[in-house]
């Protein structure tokens, strides 16, 4: 079974942004970026099946800016076989990046996409659910444990009140929850070998596929800060403080 | 305009982020319809129509609905959607798993989880984390909106008298089914709705260890979460996680103990009234969004606060 990864670039997930001043975004201008997180899952998550014999092929996918290249060597590195790039200097929102990766699944016909479930910089959590419904197929989304086997899948999920097992048809578009896996770290002989891997670069016309946002941003401002706190001693301090001045107790 | 707001319930009462979401589309502005969807579910359809706001409910009541898929909820919804501008849910694990196949299926974007109504097309939405607030707008024909349920107060869950509709089932899909959930019980309130908060961090050591937090919850009525550190480490299950990807919360006070204050955890709770720290390691960067915090051994610390409180 061939599986399909999608991989964002993000900012660092250490690193605390800032807002411009002009209020027009997020600087992230000489920032820290990395992969995002849960692709990281994403990618071990497609490296283990592999390792255990039920994936023959791992491709790697990023939408976004040149840069995005990084981003797939690292996952080559990881253990992916080959990586495409949709290269746009556009802001791509999730309903475009799904329907990029419609349009590659289409050609590669993958009988599995793995996706991170969220972002840390947009925090949409949306792409594979409307990966999925654009392809037609079931998603398990916030996936802790998956077994393929055969047509079908054995999936427990992390819900808000626990765990959900959920069995499934393939093909199947799943997103990573924290729990599935621990990502492995890259070699440098592995990143020295990903040099080596084939990166294709398409663009989104290429593929037919219109990437105009939908969403306008019309600002983004700072949250509100908090108002500095104070230690207290001990534990007849923080009593009373919470009793009389928070009034919270 | 008209609002399609789903619910989440369990059959029998509604899920709490309901009355949250209702205030959203309040601010949305227009006639509130909500969805209901179940088997066996007469009582939740029942509860919505007394809710404030709400002025009519659309009940789909079948087996394939006991414990629905995203697959089948998103074919009953888009058999509805052409009557809605807008189509709402709260931003829980149940919303955010089938609004985004609703709004693709619908060929529109998705705006996640606002933190504020602006105007009927213009929401805010907290990003990286919550460190900035993206004031956004929608020009497509149809909304989808999911709530953060800690932005927006309750509604009143008495006092209305909405029409139950009874509707067909939609489409069967047939792509997945659930086989169980395994829900973690507990008599305590659910984290999303509590008044008070304890939660756990790396440094309580080990699962075991969560007792003495438990304790000093049942003194305050509250509920008990985690950090994700706590989470992987197995101390206690997943669903206690507070933070940017696990549950956000903004309770009257929430007391966070032996936690460190990872960027991701602040996003899950720094809009909480009051925020109370305890943690021996004086720079912790938890103290940054407390209002009272104390440096000292946590196992010395929580035993004694439980014994104070009487």
């Amino acid at each position: 079974m061939k599986v399909l990864v999608g991989v964002k670039r993000v900012v660092d997930a250490n690193i605390k942004v800032r807002v411009k001043s002009d209020g027009s975004g997020v600087d992230t201008a000489n920032v820290k970026m990395a992969m995002n997180p849960f692709c990281e899952i994403a990618v071990e998550q497609a490296v283990r099946m592999k390792e255990a014999g039920t994936v023959t092929e791992i491709v790697a996918v990023s939408v976004g800016a040149a840069q995005c290249q990084e981003t797939l060597r690292t996952a080559l590195a990881m253990g992916a076989d080959r990586a495409i790039l949709v290269e746009t200097d556009q802001e791509v929102q999730p309903l475009a990046v799904a329907k990029v990766i419609k349009a590659l699944c289409d050609k590669e016909k993958p009988g599995l996409v793995i996706m991170g479930k969220q972002a840390i910089d947009d925090d949409c959590n949306q792409t594979g659910q409307m990966l999925a419904a654009l392809l037609g197929w079931p998603q398990a989304c916030f996936v802790s444990k998956i077994e393929v086997n055969g047509d079908t899948a054995q999936i427990t999920r992390e819900i808000d009140g626990g765990l959900e097992k959920l069995s499934s048809k393939m093909p199947l578009v799943m997103t990573t929850d924290l729990r599935l896996n621990e990502p492995r770290y890259v070699t440098l002989p592995n990143i020295m070998k990903a040099k080596k891997k084939p990166l294709e670069n398409v663009k989104p016309a290429d593929l037919g596929v219109d990437v105009a946002p939908r969403l306008a941003t019309l600002k983004v401002a700072e949250p509100p800060q908090r108002t500095a706190g104070v230690k207290v001693d001990d534990v007849a301090a923080l009593v009373n403080k919470l009793k009389n001045e928070a009034r919270v107790i | 305009m008209a609002i399609l707001v789903v619910a989440e319930h369990d059959g029998a009462r509604l899920k709490p982020g309901f009355l949250n979401t209702i205030t959203a589309a309040k601010k949305i502005g227009g006639d509130i319809v909500a969805l209901v969807v179940g088997h066996q579910s007469s009582a939740a359809a029942e509860a919505v129509a007394k809710v404030d706001g709400v002025s009519k409910v659309l009940h789909a009541d079948a087996a394939m609905y006991a414990q629905p898929t995203a697959e089948n909820i998103t074919a009953l919804v888009l058999t509805l959607a052409k009557d809605y501008s807008h189509i709402v849910a709260a931003a829980t694990g149940f919303g955010k798993n089938f609004m985004p196949r609703v709004a693709a299926m619908l060929d529109v974007a998705q705006v996640s989880d606002i933190s504020d109504v602006v105007s009927a097309d213009t929401f805010v939405r907290p990003i990286y984390a919550g460190n900035a607030l993206a004031t956004v707008q929608s020009k497509d024909p149809v909304k989808v909106v999911t709530v953060r349920i800690a932005s927006f107060d309750v509604v009143a869950d008495s006092g209305g008298s909405a029409s139950i509709e009874s509707i067909g089932a939609g489409p069967e899909t047939d792509l997945s089914s659930v086989q169980s959930q395994e829900l973690t019980k507990s008599a305590r309130p659910e984290l999303t709705a509590a008044r008070v908060i304890v939660s756990g961090g790396r440094g309580m050591g080990n699962g075991e260890n969560f007792k003495i937090l438990e304790a000093l919850a049942d003194k305050l009525n509250a509920a008990v979460g985690a950090s994700r550190a706590a989470v992987d480490s197995g101390f206690v299950p997943n669903d206690y996680q507070v933070g940017q990807t696990g549950k956000i919360v903004a309770p009257e006070l929430y007391i966070a103990v032996g936690i460190s204050g990872a960027i991701q955890h602040l996003a899950g709770m720094k809009d909480s009234k009051v925020i109370v720290a305890i943690n021996k390691d004086a720079e912790a960067p938890i103290f940054q969004v407390s209002n009272y915090w104390i440096v000292d051994d946590l196992f010395k610390v929580v035993p004694e606060f439980t014994s104070q409180l009487g």
